[in-house]
C-alpha cells in the first residue's frame, strides 16, 4: 500500500464518490456518513505521509511513475516534496470539516453535494502530487468540474453568472499554460517536469512561456487585475465551496508557479520579478481598500484572501531580488518560507473565516453587514471563535496568520525597504476593515429581532470552528514543525532563483 | 546562582491558566471560581516576581538570557521564545504583577453587579500574561508578540462594555492607532533583522556598533543613516503604544473601559511598554544623535500639549488621562536625553501614583453611582475619607512635593533635560518645565472640584426601591443620586492604601541605586559622552539632600503657583472658573477640542479610507476590470457571434454568392504573390 500512497489518496476519494453517489438521494444519513468515512479514511492516509516522507533529506518522494500514453510519451507520474505533503494535510484536514460543516445545512440532494466534494479532493491532491505537466495539466482542468458543479447546483441567487464566470475565467488561463506545455513538449519531447526543468531555453523562449504561465497562475491565485472572479464565486458559492475554494483552490495557483515558473523560466521571472511584486504589493493596498468598503462579509473576507494570497506570491518572488542582486539566500529562504506558511495558514484562517459567515448565514440568510449587529449578546461562544480568527485575519503574532506575513516583511525588507514598506500597511488596513466588520457585526446592542432569535453554535459547528481554532493557535505558537517540514523542499526552490539557464 | 527556569515559566504562565479557568469554565466555577483562580495565580506570579528582583539585585544572581523553544530556524536565522531576565526586567516584572494583583482585588469591588464578571477576570490575567511575555523577551519577534498581545486584550477592554457604541468605536479606534505604531514597529525589527541578521537581543547589542557608517539605501542618491532608521522605526512603534504625539489620540478614548483597566493597562503598565522598550534598546540608541532629539521633541510635544488639554476637562477619568499622556511624554523626553534610568524609574514611581489616582478615580465614580463629571460632585471629602486622603498622596507625588516619590523621578526628569546640550533640549526643557505648573493646575482643580467645596449633587431617595443598584444612574438627571455618596468596600480601598505606600516612599529609598547608582548596570548602555544622569549623581548628596534642594527649585516654585490659583479659584471664588472660561474663550475651545487632531483623522484616514475604497473598488474593480475587460470581452464575443450569424442566412444565393467572392480573393491572392 506504502508503494502508491499517492495514487491511494488521490484516488481514494473518488472512488469513494460511487458509493456515496449510489446511496442516493433516499438514503441521506447514509450519503452524508458515507462521505465522512472517506474523508477520515484520505485523511488518515494522508498522515502516513509524514513517517514516510524524509524531510531532512529533502527532494521529491514516493515517486510512482507509470507510462500513461506511450505515443507521446506522457507518464502517470506522482511524488511529493515537503510543500507538497503539506498541501495534501492541509487539503484531506479541510476535506473532513467541509463535509461536517455541510451536514445538515445541504438538504438539497446532499448525496451528490458530498460526491462533487470527494472528487474535487482527489482531483486537488493529484495536481499537489503530479509529475508530469500533462498529468498536472489534466488535474487541473478537472478541478473546475466539481467546483462549477457546487456552485452551479447549491449556489446563490446569481450562481449562473459566478460560476460561468469563474470557469471561464480560469479555463481562459489554463488555455495558454496548455499552448506553453505544447511548445515546451515539442522542443524536450515529454511533458516530465525534471526534464522540462533542465531544458535550456532563451530569454525570448523564457518570457513567453512566462507569461502564458503567469496568465494560468494568475487566474487561479488570483492576482490583481485578474481577481474578480473571486468575489463572485465566493458570494455565490454554498459555505462548503468558499470554504475549499479559499484554503486549498486558491494555492494550486501559488503552487503551479513553484512547479512550473521557477525551474522552467528563471531568468525571464527574474527579468520580469518587478512585475510580480508591484502586481503582489497592489494586492496588499489597493485591495485592503476595496475590502474596506465591502457590504457583504463574503466578499469582504473574499478580497482578504487577494491581499493575503499577496503575501504568497510576494514571498516567492522577492527571493529573485534577495539571490540575483543583493545574494542574500538566507534572506530569500526566508521569504519563500513565509509564503509556503502563509499558503497553510490562509488554508485555515480562510477556511474558518468562511465557516464563520455559514454559521451566520444559516440562521439568517443574509451575507449583508447591515443586517447584523450585537451577535455577541446573543452567540457568546461564536463570538469567541470570530474574533480569534479575526484577529488571525489580522495577522496577530500567535495565531497563524502572523507567521508568514512576519517572514515575507522582513526578507522583502533585505531585497528593498520600500516592498516592505507597502508590505507591511497590511498592518494597518488588514486590520482596518477585519475589525470594523466585526465592529458592525459582532458587537452592540442586538441590530434586529432577527439577530435577537439566533442560536449559539450547535456542537457541531463548535467542532469545526474548534478544529480550525487549534491549528491557527498550533502555527501561530509553534510553526517550526511545518517550517521544518518544507525546509529543504524550500532551500531547493532558492536554489533555482538562482540556477541560470542561458 | 543562576534564577531557574520553571520559576521563570511559572511567573508567566500562572495568570494565563488563571485567564484560561475563568474564561472557558466561567459558568462553572462561578464568581468566585473566578475571582479566586486569577488572583491566585497573579499571587503566585507577583510573589515569584519578588523573588527573582530579590536574586537578581541582592543575592547576587546574574542575568538569566535562555531559549525555551525554537519558533523557527530557516538558513542561518534562528527565532526562538526565550526569557532575559536582568534588573531591568526584574523591575518591571514586580511592577506589572504588583499593580496588576491589587487591579484584580479592586476588581471584585468595581465589577461586583457587573453580568460579565467572570470575563473581566479572564481579560485581565490575560493582559498580565502577555506583558510579562513581553517584558521578558529575550528577542525581537517575542518583544513583538507581547506587544501585540497586549494590545490585544487593550481592544477587548476598551470595549468591555460591547453594547455601548462610544465603547466600541473607542477600542477600535485603539486598536489601528496602534497599529500605526506597529507598522513603523515591525519595519524597524526588520531593519535590525537586515543590519545585525539576528532577531536576539544579546547577538543584537553585541553588533550593534557594526552599525556606524552604515546607510540604507533609500532612492539611489539618498542614503540614510542605518542606527537612525532602526531607532526611529522602533520609536514609531512606542509612539503608539505608549501614545505619544501624533499618535497619542487613542488613549483618552480608551477611558471608556472600565476603570481597573485604565489603571492597570493604560497607566500603569502597558502604555509604559513602550519607554521599557527604548530602555531596553538602548545599546542601540545610543548610535543615533539624531534618533534621540527625535525622541526628545516628541516627548517634550507630549508633555505639555496633552497636560493642558487636561486643564479643560470635566469627566474625572479624562483628567487623569491626558495627565498620564503628560507623564509619558516626561519618560520619553527622558529617553531622548540619554537618562534610560530616570525614564524607567520615572515609569516606576508613575505606575504606583496614576494607578492609585485611576483606582481612586473609580471608587469616587462607584461612590457617585457611575456618574463621571465632576461639575456635579464637590465635598466628598467627608463621605470617603480613605479615598480622599489616598487620592491626595498620589496628587501630590503627580505634582511632584519633595519627598514623594514623584519628586525623586520628575525632578530628576527635569534637571537630566537641563543638563542635556542635545538639539532641541532647549525646547524640551521649556516644555518639561511649563509642564510641571500645568500638571499642578490641572492636579488641584480635579482635587478641589471632586473633593473640596460645596456639594453640587442633590440625593433624591426612592420610595418602594429597596435594592441596591450600581446601573440606576441611567434613570436619574445628572447630579441626582439615589443614595448618599458613601465610602468603597474594603477590596477598593485596600488597593489604594498599598498603592499610596510606595508612591510616597518607593522614590525616596531608590533614589540613590536606580537613578545614580548604575542599578540597572549592563541592561541600560549610555554612552559616556550622554551620560547626563552620571553628571547629576557626581552632585547627588542624598535623598534628603535632593529634597530640600527640591524646596528651593523653580519647579517646585511653580507647583506653588499653581496650587495657589486654584486654591482661590475653586474654594474661596467659584465663580471666578467661569469667568475666567469666557475671557479666554478661544484658547478653552482651542483645548477642548483637543487641537482638533482627533476630527482631522477621522475626516482624513477614516472617512477619507472609506471614500478611496469606494473609489477603488466602483472605478477600479467594478467599472475597468469587470467591465471593460471581462464583461466587456464577452459583449464583444456575444456581438461578433450575433454579426457572424447573419452571415448564416440560410439562402443558396448567399453562399453562393460569398464562394464567388472568396474564390476571387483567392485566386487574386495567389496571383499577387506570384507577382
Amino acid at each position: 500500500m506504502f508503494n502508491h500512497l499517492l495514487s491511494l489518496l488521490i484516488w481514494l476519494p473518488i472512488v469513494g464518490a460511487v458509493p456515496v453517489l449510489l446511496a442516493g438521494s433516499s438514503r441521506p444519513n447514509a450519503a452524508r456518513w458515507l462521505a465522512l468515512l472517506f474523508m477520515v479514511l484520505t485523511f488518515a492516509a494522508s498522515l502516513f505521509l509524514l513517517p514516510r516522507y524524509d524531510a531532512a533529506a529533502g527532494g521529491l518522494q514516493l515517486v510512482e511513475s507509470h507510462v500513461w500514453i506511450a505515443s507521446l510519451g506522457v507518464h502517470y507520474g506522482l511524488a511529493v516534496d515537503g510543500i507538497s505533503v503539506a498541501l495534501i494535510l492541509l487539503t484531506t484536514f479541510v476535506g473532513i470539516l467541509v463535509v461536517v460543516g455541510a451536514w445538515e445545512v445541504i438538504q438539497n440532494r446532499p448525496h451528490q453535494y458530498m460526491a462533487a466534494m470527494l472528487v474535487l479532493e482527489g482531483l486537488m491532491i493529484g495536481v499537489f502530487c503530479a509529475t508530469d505537466a500533462l498529468l498536472f495539466y489534466v488535474f487541473f482542468e478537472a478541478m473546475l468540474i466539481p467546483m462549477f458543479i457546487l456552485i452551479g447546483v447549491w449556489g446563490g441567487p446569481r450562481r449562473v453568472y459566478a460560476t460561468l464566470k469563474f470557469f471561464i475565467y480560469t479555463f481562459f488561463g489554463s488555455v495558454f499554460m496548455l499552448i506553453g506545455l505544447l511548445y515546451l513538449y515539442h522542443k524536450a519531447g515529454t511533458f516530465d517536469l525534471h526534464a522540462l526543468a533542465a531544458l535550456p531555453l532563451s530569454l525570448k523562449e523564457q518570457s513567453w512561456l512566462f507569461f502564458a504561465f503567469l496568465i494560468a497562475f494568475a487566474i487561479k491565485v488570483p492576482m490583481v487585475p485578474v481577481h474578480t472572479w473571486l468575489p463572485d464565486a465566493h458570494v455565490e458559492a454554498p459555505t462548503g465551496g468558499s470554504v475549499v475554494l479559499a484554503a486549498v483552490m486558491l494555492k494550486v495557483g501559488a503552487y503551479g508557479f513553484l512547479r512550473f515558473t521557477l525551474p522552467i523560466v528563471p531568468d525571464a521571472a527574474a527579468h520580469y520579478v518587478w512585475l510580480i511584486v508591484v502586481l503582489s504589493l497592489v494586492a496588499v493596498v489597493y485591495i485592503g481598500y476595496v475590502a474596506l468598503v465591502q457590504e457583504d462579509m463574503k466578499k469582504l473576507v473574499a478580497y482578504s484572501s487577494v491581499a493575503h494570497m499577496g503575501f504568497v506570491t510576494l514571498g516567492i518572488f522577492v527571493g529573485y531580488l534577495l539571490v540575483r542582486d543583493a545574494g542574500n539566500v538566507d534572506a530569500a529562504k526566508l521569504g519563500m518560507q513565509g509564503a509556503m506558511v502563509q499558503m497553510i495558514s490562509h488554508g485555515f484562517v480562510s477556511g474558518a473565516m468562511f465557516s464563520c459567515i455559514g454559521v451566520m448565514y444559516d440562521r439568517l440568510h443574509t451575507r449583508l453587514i447591515k443586517d447584523y449587529g450585537g451577535v455577541i449578546n446573543v452567540m457568546p461562544w461564536f463570538g469567541f471563535f470570530y474574533v480569534l480568527f479575526a484577529m488571525a485575519n489580522c495577522g496577530l503574532p500567535g495565531t497563524s496568520g502572523f507567521v508568514g506575513e512576519f517572514m515575507v516583511i522582513l526578507a522583502s525588507f533585505s531585497a528593498n525597504p520600500w516592498i516592505a514598506l507597502f508590505a507591511a500597511f497590511t498592518l494597518i488596513i488588514g486590520a482596518a476593515y477585519t475589525l470594523w466588520m466585526v465592529k458592525r457585526v459582532l458587537w452592540g446592542e442586538v441590530g434586529n429581532a432577527h439577530v435577537a432569535e439566533m442560536k449559539d453554535i450547535n456542537g457541531r459547528e463548535t467542532f469545526v470552528l474548534a478544529a480550525f481554532a487549534a491549528l491557527v493557535l498550533l502555527i501561530g505558537i509553534w510553526p517550526e514543525p511545518l517550517v521544518h517540514l518544507m525546509d529543504s523542499s524550500v532551500a531547493q526552490l532558492v536554489q533555482q532563483l538562482g540556477t541560470h539557464k542561458i | 546562582m543562576e534564577l531557574s527556569t520553571s520559576i521563570l515559566l511559572t511567573i508567566a504562565l500562572a495568570p494565563l491558566a488563571g485567564c484560561l479557568l475563568a474564561g472557558f469554565l466561567g459558568r462553572q466555577i462561578g464568581r468566585a471560581g473566578a475571582h479566586s483562580a486569577t488572583i491566585l495565580g497573579l499571587v503566585i506570579s507577583c510573589a515569584l516576581s519578588f523573588y527573582v528582583l530579590y536574586q537578581i539585585a541582592f543575592a547576587g544572581a546574574p542575568a538569566y538570557n535562555h531559549d525555551l523553544y525554537t519558533w523557527f530556524e530557516i538558513g542561518r536565522l534562528h527565532a526562538s521564545v526565550g526569557f532575559m531576565v536582568d534588573r531591568l526586567t526584574a523591575m518591571m516584572m514586580v511592577v506589572v504583577t504588583f499593580v496588576s494583583l491589587l487591579v484584580h482585588v479592586y476588581t471584585i469591588g468595581y465589577m461586583a453587579d457587573d453580568p460579565g464578571y467572570q470575563r473581566f477576570f479572564s481579560y485581565i490575567s490575560l493582559f498580565t500574561f502577555s506583558m510579562l511575555m513581553l517584558v521578558m523577551a529575550n528577542n525581537f519577534l517575542q518583544l513583538f508578540f507581547g506587544w501585540e498581545a497586549v494590545g490585544l486584550v487593550s481592544y477587548l477592554l476598551i470595549g468591555f462594555w460591547f453594547k455601548r457604541p462610544t465603547a466600541i468605536f473607542a477600542n477600535l479606534k485603539a486598536f489601528l492607532v496602534n497599529r500605526v505604531g506597529d507598522f513603523g514597529f515591525l519595519l524597524g525589527i526588520a531593519a535590525v533583522l537586515y543590519f545585525l541578521g539576528t532577531l536576539d537581543y544579546a547577538t543584537a547589542f553585541a553588533a550593534a556598533p557594526t552599525l556606524a557608517g552604515k546607510t540604507l539605501a533609500i532612492t539611489q542618491g539618498t542614503h540614510w543613516d542605518a542606527a537612525t532608521v532602526i531607532c526611529i522605526l522602533l520609536f514609531i512603534g512606542a509612539m503608539g503604544k505608549s501614545a505619544q504625539v501624533p499618535l497619542h489620540v487613542w488613549l483618552p478614548d480608551s477611558m471608556e473601559g472600565p476603570t481597573p483597566i485604565s489603571a492597570l493597562i493604560h497607566a500603569a503598565t502597558m502604555v509604559t511598554a513602550g519607554i521599557f522598550m527604548v530602555a531596553r534598546m538602548s545599546p542601540i540608541f545610543e548610535l543615533s544623535q539624531g534618533a534621540l532629539s527625535f525622541v526628545m521633541v516628541i516627548g517634550a510635544t507630549g508633555a505639555l500639549f496633552t497636560g493642558l488639554i487636561g486643564i479643560v476637562q470635566n469627566d474625572i477619568k479624562r483628567v487623569v488621562a491626558y495627565s498620564t499622556l503628560s507623564q509619558l511624554g516626561y519618560m520619553t523626553v527622558a529617553l531622548g536625553v540619554s537618562a534610560y534610568a530616570g525614564a524607567v524609574f520615572h515609569l516606576m514611581t508613575h505606575a504606583f501614583f496614576k494607578a492609585l489616582l485611576f483606582l481612586g478615580a473609580g471608587s469616587v465614580i462607584i461612590a457617585m453611582h457611575h456618574e463621571q463629571d465632576m461639575r456635579y460632585m464637590g465635598g466628598l471629602r467627608k463621605y470617603m475619607p480613605v479615598t480622599w486622603i489616598t487620592m491626595w498622596i498620589g496628587s501630590l507625588a503627580l505634582v511632584a512635593v519633595p519627598f514623594t516619590s514623584g519628586f525623586y523621578s520628575k525632578d530628576a526628569i527635569i534637571e537630566a533635560v537641563g543638563e542635556s546640550h542635545r538639539w532641541g533640549s532647549g525646547y524640551a526643557y521649556f516644555c518639561v518645565m511649563a509642564g510641571a505648573f500645568v500638571t499642578a493646575l490641572y492636579t488641584f482643580r480635579q482635587m478641589y472640584l471632586t473633593f473640596h467645596g460645596k456639594e453640587r449633587f442633590t440625593v433624591v431617595e426612592h420610595h418602594g426601591h429597596g435594592h441596591h443598584d450600581h446601573d440606576d444612574h441611567g434613570h436619574h438627571k445628572p447630579g441626582e443620586l439615589a443614595h448618599a455618596p458613601h465610602e468603597s468596600p474594603w477590596v477598593v480601598t485596600l488597593p489604594l492604601v498599598l498603592l499610596a505606600i510606595p508612591s510616597l516612599l518607593v522614590g525616596f529609598f531608590t533614589v540613590g541605586s536606580m537613578l545614580f547608582g548604575g542599578w540597572f548596570g549592563t541592561a541600560i548602555h549610555v554612552d559616556e559622552a550622554n551620560n547626563v544622569l552620571g553628571e547629576m549623581g557626581a552632585h547627588f548628596e542624598g535623598a534628603v539632600g535632593m529634597a530640600l534642594h527640591g524646596f528651593w527649585s523653580v519647579p517646585f516654585g511653580l507647583v506653588l503657583l499653581a496650587f495657589a490659583i486654584q486654591t482661590y479659584i475653586y474654594l474661596f471664588n467659584p465663580a471666578l472658573a467661569g469667568r475666567i472660561k469666557s475671557a479666554l474663550k478661544p484658547l478653552w475651545t482651542v483645548l477642548d477640542r483637543k487641537y482638533w487632531v482627533d476630527d482631522v483623522y477621522f475626516a482624513l484616514f477614516a472617512r477619507g479610507g472609506v471614500k478611496l475604497g469606494r473609489l477603488f473598488w466602483k472605478a477600479g474593480d467594478a467599472a475597468v476590470v469587470d467591465g471593460v475587460l471581462v464583461n466587456g470581452s464577452a459583449r464583444l464575443v456575444d456581438r461578433v457571434a450575433a454579426g457572424v450569424r447573419r452571415l448564416q442566412s440560410g439562402y443558396l444565393y448567399h453562399y453562393a454568392f460569398a464562394m464567388i467572392v472568396g474564390l476571387i480573393l483567392l485566386l487574386g491572392g495567389y496571383w499577387l504573390i506570384g507577382q
